[in-house]
């Protein structure tokens, strides 16, 4: 099979890229991002979606899957320049699907699509509709992107398009929301709140991936790992202390002193669990996760020693 | 019905670890579950509840056996005033006299979970917030519920209407009918004496961020010693999808809380058989029953 990936110089995309290739499939891989020494056997063109040299590289590959990963959050870019990549380039993927034949869209979502607020449940559902949107207008592209995607169910019948929302991801790739939060000297949390965190080991990302690839699930699918833990529990197989403040601090201190330049909405995911259920992907295509919850954040914190 | 001693089951000798221990959750490696509860928590939180619920309100539980050693439940209770004291003593009975003991889990109003550390020791000790998403993820998992259909109604009652019962909601039914789940009805008397509210401030409430306060004689809603009693009925089972019409349901509901309310009126009568309680002699000074914690 020929599977394109956008955004293959990503971490996990491009070892989703290896495994394909090792697993005999043709790939070919678009990203604005350069990926030095990329295997000879992956097909590299460095431009962005938008463009239409990425256009012409669905006109002359022809590929039968897509895996669509390039889309950022809050953390990597400036809020217009992330709006045009996760929503422009989304858009752009698709239109291409459609023209050139594609037979099956993987577009590669993220859990916090739900929102994160004292009244939302544990373990989202896919009917779910996202919540809390009014507190964290950073997260809205990505939403938006998300129902985007689930929408060209109907508007492009012919085309299979599997959303999958995917919990965190840890590991020793260490890329992502996550493992960028829990990178740094000491892990900053708001006093009196220890959310549950729900994460993936990458290898189960591309498991998961790859699954996908081969059964084509028609729908919206949660991708779950293991049991979610306490923030604190995390921060303690990391050997990370943990730094509790005041929300009022907290909110002060953003982008000083070292911690991460949050916006103010994003303290809510470290007040509020964001949680779902992966049953129906786990029945769909029979996914089961190979690293367990202590697992996964041991190879990350073993890739990643406190300083 | 009642144990024929009227007290407590013979597995008071049991520590709190011995117990936590014998839960039968799936804990991972470290101690959490899959709803966030945690071991250690629970242990620092059933250690409190235990000196309320065997000294400083001295409660005595009867018809234990009613509820099932294992499988899904709810347990459909009255408030009895003041604060929501009843919910934290059947949720101390569940844990301190059944074996193997379990955990009750309260549905927590949503502003507690807004709250920094209510948020944080509701989520690790089971007391989820009081969502349906959340009721029924439990009663599908097996576990024990607790609610109390009169909400914060319930709790709101002034001391005089410490044995009355207010409008009940209806959302646990469909609930229970959806899940297959057998209702244990639940009366609770004796929270209004240790905290008799005379008044509900709600200006109190705003300023801090509550649905309300309650107001006692002595101004703060902090429980005084009182004896409670506790009763728990035979299970209820109703036949149905849980897509009934409003007036099915609420024919239902009407029993439940009349079985509520003959509770609640037996639970009055096995306390007034207890006596008055006497400080000096009382629980609190150690002329009490001695517990198995050690």
């Amino acid at each position: 099979m020929k599977v394109l990936i956008t955004g293959v110089a990503g971490g996990i995309a491009q070892k989703l890229a290896m495994e394909l290739v090792t697993r005999g499939h043709q790939v070919v891989g678009i990203d604005v991002r350069p990926w030095r020494e990329s295997p000879s056997a992956i097909e590299m063109h460095r431009t962005d979606l938008r463009k239409r040299a990425a256009e012409e590289v669905f006109r002359k590959t022809r590929p039968q899957a897509v895996v669509h990963m390039a889309t950022v959050s809050q953390l990597v870019a400036s809020s217009n320049e992330r709006s045009r990549i996760n929503l422009g380039g989304t858009q752009a993927v698709f239109d291409h699907c459609k023209s050139y034949g594609v037979e099956h869209c993987i577009f590669v979502g993220r859990h916090t699509y739900y929102g994160a607020a004292a009244d939302t449940p544990l373990y989202h559902t896919e009917t779910e509709p996202p919540q809390a949107l009014g507190e964290y207008p950073e997260l809205a592209d990505l939403v938006a992107a998300d129902l985007f995607a689930g929408s060209q169910l109907w508007q492009i019948p012919q085309l299979v398009t599997s959303v999958l929302r995917f919990c965190y991801t840890l590991g020793p790739i260490g890329q992502g929301t996550l493992a960028t939060y829990l990178k740094g000297r000491a892990v900053p949390m708001v006093m009196g709140f220890d959310p549950l965190f729900q994460f993936l080991h990458e290898d189960d990302v591309i498991g998961a991936l790859i699954l996908a690839l081969e059964k084509r699930p028609r729908g919206i699918f949660n991708v779950a790992g293991p049991m979610p833990l306490p923030l604190s529990t995390l921060a303690a197989e990391c050997k990370r202390p943990v730094l509790p403040m005041p929300e009022f601090l907290l909110k002060a201190m953003l982008g000083r002193a070292g911690l991460p330049n949050l916006p103010i909405g994003a303290l809510n995911h470290i007040k509020f669990p964001v949680v779902v259920d992966g049953t129906s992907f786990q029945k769909t295509c029979g996914f089961q996760h190979q690293f367990d919850e202590l697992q996964t954040v041991q190879t990350f914190a073993q890739a990643y020693p406190p300083r | 019905m009642s144990d024929p001693s009227g007290g407590p089951s013979a597995n008071v000798e049991l520590s709190i670890d011995e117990r936590l221990e014998r839960l039968e959750i799936p804990f991972n490696a470290r101690g959490v579950d899959k709803f966030g509860t945690s071991k250690w928590h629970l242990g620092v939180w059933y250690r409190m509840l235990e000196f309320f619920y065997r000294r400083y309100l001295s409660v005595q539980a009867h018809g234990l056996a009613n509820i099932p050693a294992r499988g899904r439940a709810m347990l459909v209770g009255n408030h009895s005033g003041g604060v929501a004291l009843d919910g934290a003593m059947v949720v101390a009975a569940c844990f301190l006299e059944l074996n193997p003991p379990r955990i009750a889990h309260g549905m927590a109003e949503k502003f507690l979970n807004a709250l920094p550390f209510s948020s944080t020791w509701l989520q690790r000790t089971g007391q989820l917030t009081g969502l349906p998403e959340h009721a029924q993820r439990l009663l599908e998992d097996d576990r024990l519920l607790m609610v109390f259909p009169e909400g914060a109604k319930g709790t709101a009652k002034l001391f005089k209407e410490r044995y009355s019962l207010v409008d009940f909601g209806t959302g646990f039914l469909r609930l229970a009918l959806k899940t297959k789940t057998p209702i244990i009805p639940v009366g609770f008397v004796g929270g209004a004496d240790a905290i008799p509210t005379i008044a509900n401030s709600l200006a109190l409430g705003k300023l801090f961020g509550v649905p309300y306060v309650p107001i006692t004689p002595w101004l703060l809603a902090l429980p005084r010693p009182a004896r409670c009693e506790v009763h728990f009925g035979a299970p209820l089972v109703f036949a149905g999808t849980g897509n009934e019409e409003d007036e099915v349901i609420t024919r239902h509901v009407d029993e439940v809380k009349s079985r509520i309310a003959e509770l609640i009126q037996r639970a009055r009568e096995t306390r007034h058989e207890r006596g008055p309680m006497n400080l000096l002699t009382g629980p609190l000074f150690g002329a009490g029953k001695k517990d198995g914690g050690k």
